[in-house]
């Protein structure tokens, strides 16, 4: 079988979000693979490590730095990577046209990608993959098994979590619990250089994106910061109480 | 048309619901605003959503009775395509979120998805929505004939119900066969207060020490102002506190009138399921932590002498 994890490469969490233009600017910053495409990649490797034989391939949809993204992915094991190259703005329900149209050129059996993107904020991109593929989605899946064509396990819904049970093809988007990535060890990045990174264009994908970015800022709440010493446990206590009661008129 | 899907739980239409009809209203466009209700036995429902829309579209059908995305996305479609929807409007639930992508595919729309303000003018949508774990207000637009929407919750306010019930209508629709077989559910411990309603959060981090230090605090506090109760991921990964109180980016986003952290540091991801919080309090013993930079009020010290303090103060 042929497994697809897509790669989202976005900016570190403990990094600063610089705005220039009226546009999120991360050319100065650090950017990682996402965590949550990650547990995909992650899961992956632990099918084929339970004796399925499957090869892993990496898909990542953006401009040229992408690569390292990828890079970090075959060190993780994946077996060769995709880039397909582009510097276009996209949404969530454009890139799942190329994510859907390499799944197919590929024959891929399952897809792995990330419960929501920490760029986006999005929880789109699967669910559209699955769409275009017309095959079937489970979301937030927090436990895995395959048996076969059957794929069975657990995932957050609306009010708590389910079991499932799916048959191949089909989109399974990460969530927390799934699994504890690996890091990359010195070996193996080393022989990720040596794997393949297979890189594509645009253009062959007809993608014309419907959304279009016209503004972002940064909203900072102006908070009042009004914070005490707590050296008398008692005396503050009583203070941020009647501060809460009177001043916010947030407690009865 | 602006067809919404309502979103409905125990014979009742959500919260969620009447802030669509607000979003729905400033949309603005020509057209009537009509309500699809999908599920079994929704009389109530149906009869209860007449009074904030137009028209209401009713599938009530045993088929119905279980969400599956693929099932809901066709309908929903269908009934889209069939009333030329201009916008279709799809709860900000996580079920919500899941099955609009496939809408929108479906449609061949973009999508706005977990906005928090909507502008129609000309015929393009545009709408702002948070993105890089909300710290980013981003303006988005939209030009296309059909849009996709989820509004975020509890973004728009809830609209009051008219007087007048608008006219219902029986729907068919061509479902597919559901492919996902549910084999069993966990249901989340029915809360005294849900954490996504509640108007006062208190929350709790590795701050508190254990998970008798959380009952104590945490539970405490909570239980003599009333409040929901939340978590931080480190809390929930300890097996302290189940996923369903997790606040952040993995967990639930809360806006509550006060959210009030104890013993918690304050990491990008937790900022980013709290920080729209109208007010914000903090307790915690290092100064430094990032909380602080957000807070409203706080008390730099020991959460163990300070939190039983405040609940003492509260009782009297």
């Amino acid at each position: 079988m042929r497994i697809l994890a897509l790669i989202r490469q976005v900016l570190d969490a403990e990094e600063t979000v610089r705005i220039r233009a009226g546009e999120v600017d991360l050319s100065a910053s650090k950017l990682v693979v996402d965590t949550m495409d990650e547990y995909g990649v992650e899961q992956a490797l632990r099918i084929r490590e339970t004796g399925v034989d499957a090869e892993v391939v990496a898909l990542a949809v953006g401009p040229e730095r992408n690569q390292e993204a990828l890079r970090t992915v075959l060190a993780m094991g994946a077996d060769r990577a995709i880039h397909v190259m582009t510097e276009l703005a996209l949404d969530p329900i454009a890139l799942s046209k190329v994510a859907a149209q390499v799944a197919q050129q590929e024959n891929v059996d399952l897809i792995f990608c990330g419960g929501q993107q920490a760029d986006w904020d999005s929880h789109a991109l699967g669910a559209a993959t699955a769409e275009r593929l017309q095959w079937p989605q489970l979301t937030w899946v927090n436990a895995l098994e395959i048996h076969g064509q059957t794929l069975t396990g657990r995932h957050d819904a609306e009010d708590g979590s389910e079991m499932f049970s799916v048959q191949l093809p089909a989109v399974i988007t990460t969530q927390q619990g799934l699994n504890e990535p690996r890091y990359p060890t010195v070996p193996n990045i080393m022989r990720a250089k040596r794997k393949e990174l297979r890189v594509e264009s645009m253009e062959s994908f007809h993608v014309e994106p419907k959304l279009k970015i016209i503004g972002a800022e940064i909203q900072v709440k102006a908070r009042l910061h009004k914070i005490l010493d707590g050296k008398d446990a008692t005396a503050a206590a009583a203070e941020l109480v009647q501060l809460l009661r009177d001043e916010a008129r947030v407690i009865a | 048309m602006i067809l919404m899907v309502v979103e409905h739980a125990n014979g009742k239409a959500s919260k969620s619901t009447y802030e669509m009809a607000t979003c729905a209203r400033a949309l603005g466009r020509e057209g009537p605003v009509t309500a699809l209700v999908l599920g079994a036995g929704i009389a109530a429902v149906a009869n209860e959503v007449a009074l904030l829309v137009d028209q209401v579209l009713v599938a009530d059908h045993i088929d119905l009775e279980q969400y599956d995305p693929e099932v809901w996305s066709a309908a929903v479609a269908q009934i889209a395509s069939e009333g030329e929807a201009h916008v279709v409007l799809i709860g900000g639930s996580r079920n919500g979120r899941e099955y609009s992508p496939r809408v929108a595919v479906k449609l061949d729309a973009p999508l706005l998805e977990d906005v928090v303000r909507v502008t129609s003018t000309e015929g393009a949508i545009s709408a702002e929505r948070y993105t890089f774990l909300a710290r980013v207000t981003e303006k988005v637009a939209a030009d296309a004939p059909v849009v996709v929407i989820t509004p975020k919750q509890a973004a728009f306010a809830a609209v009051a119900p008219g007087t007048q019930a608008a006219e219902q209508f029986d729907v068919e629709l061509t479902l597919p066969e559901r492919r996902v077989q549910i084999t069993g559910k966990s249901l989340e411990k029915a809360a005294c207060i849900s954490l996504a309603e509640a108007e006062i959060v208190v929350a709790g981090g590795r701050g508190v020490g254990s998970a008798e230090g959380f009952r104590t605090l945490v539970e405490g506090l909570a239980d003599v102002l009333g409040a929901a109760v939340g978590a931080t991921r480190a809390i929930v990964d300890t097996g302290w506190r189940p996923y369903s109180e997790q606040v952040g980016q993995t967990g639930k986003t809360v806006q509550p009138k006060a959210y009030i952290a104890i013993g918690i540091s304050g990491a990008v991801q937790h900022l980013s399921g709290m920080g729209k919080s109208k007010c914000i309090v903090a307790i915690n013993k290092d100064a430094d932590a990032p909380i602080f930079q957000v807070a409203d009020y706080g008390i730099v010290g020991d959460v163990n002498q300070i939190v039983p303090a405040m609940i003492a103060a509260i009782r009297k």
